[in-house]
């Protein structure tokens, strides 16, 4: 039973795994292509809102054949606007 | 008869296409089916071996294409089933000697009185692929439950996708039910899961594989064999069966016990 713990990840490891890169090959997108797409997404919305960059997460998420991309971006709270 | 033609890809090469080709035709030709099967791996010829018709060929598909001989003349009948057929490759020719205009001909002269045309695809997704899909009514994708394999098949099913060829149907081959208990190898709903295809079937790891084809004498013709019994029932659903699938779990005991028996009767 030496080494259990890891053993027991390897089918979850290869499927997390395939996740990530089956989404990428299907959308022909590489993360240096997401993130700089989240770059500008946030330069485009910040013309016209107040948003926190740090915290805004932006993904490619499979869902059956289809893929959709997904992004949360909150809005800076009017309170911390004011602290600000 | 109007035949459908199936064509078995993988994109990945090794995963089993080539076996399952000659499986699924035999099975077919044992339910009492008309079947040619088309080896579409130009230069790199395997399906005769598989098959046992290694000894028998005189002209191939290139032949057939090139007017050398006529397509009755390139098809090789089987030593066990007399409905069943080869039209084998060319050997030492490339895969630009077909086109995928060739294979849609060819599938049209053979449709009027066969029931089914199954076609074994390169690995890849170059000039033979797209032949060997050109006239495909169905699409079987072949894979392992391991990366690289799942990964290719994922890319397959985007190219079929893209050229509107309607709904692929997937094999999970040499699947390792102690490794899948184990969390050690993906299960066939992971890989379902992520391939988002509809399955035909699952087809356990099974060392009668290889020793049907070190006699050129396909699985399905072992009443015990495990991957035979898979087979037969993924030439079952082929035909428009609605058969269970099997509960590869139960691996020793009783489920290997009713197999005997059942292969006894």
């Amino acid at each position: 039973m030496m080494n259990s713990f890891s053993r027991k990840k390897s089918a979850s490891n290869a499927k997390e795994r395939l996740q990530l890169v089956l989404v990428h090959d299907r959308t022909d997108l590489t993360s240096e292509q997401l993130e700089s797409l989240k770059d500008d997404l946030i330069k485009a919305i910040s013309q016209y809102i107040e948003i926190d960059p740090d915290a805004v997460r932006i993904e490619l998420e499979r869902d059956g054949r289809s893929q959709r991309l997904v992004a949360d971006i909150p809005l800076r709270s009017a309170a911390r606007h004011r602290a600000g | 008869m109007t035949a459908q033609v199936i064509t078995v890809t993988s994109g990945k090469g090794g995963v089993g296409k080539t076996t399952a080709v000659a499986n699924l035709a035999a099975a077919l030709a044992m339910d009492g089916r008309k079947v040619v099967c088309i080896d579409g791996d130009i230069g790199l010829r395997n399906l005769d071996v598989v098959m046992g018709l290694e000894n028998r060929i005189v002209y191939d598909i290139v032949d057939v294409i090139e007017g050398r001989c006529k397509l009755r003349q390139a098809m090789i009948r089987d030593k066990h089933y007399p409905e069943m057929y080869l039209i084998p490759a060319a050997q030492t020719r490339d895969k630009n000697a077909v086109s995928p205009s060739d294979m849609i001909r060819i599938c049209n002269d053979l449709r009027p009185d066969t029931d089914f045309v199954v076609i074994d695809s390169p690995a890849g997704i170059e000039r033979g692929f797209r032949n060997a899909i050109a006239a495909a009514d169905r699409v079987l994708i072949v894979t392992n439950p391991e990366v690289s394999a799942v990964r290719d098949a994922d890319r397959v099913v985007g190219i079929l996708e893209a050229e509107e060829k309607g709904n692929p149907s997937l094999i999970i081959n040499r699947l390792n039910p102690t490794l899948v208990r184990n969390n050690d190898m993906l299960s066939a709903e992971d890989v379902l899961d992520l391939l988002g295809i509809q399955l035909i079937g699952v087809v356990p790891e099974d060392e009668s594989v290889i020793i049907g084809s070190n006699r050129g004498a396909p699985v399905v013709t072992d009443p015990k064999s495990r991957a035979g019994q898979a087979f037969r029932n993924i030439a079952k659903r082929v035909q428009g069966q609605d058969i269970p699938f099997m509960d590869l779990d139960q691996e020793n005991g009783l489920w290997s016990a009713i197999q005997r028996l059942k292969g006894r009767k």
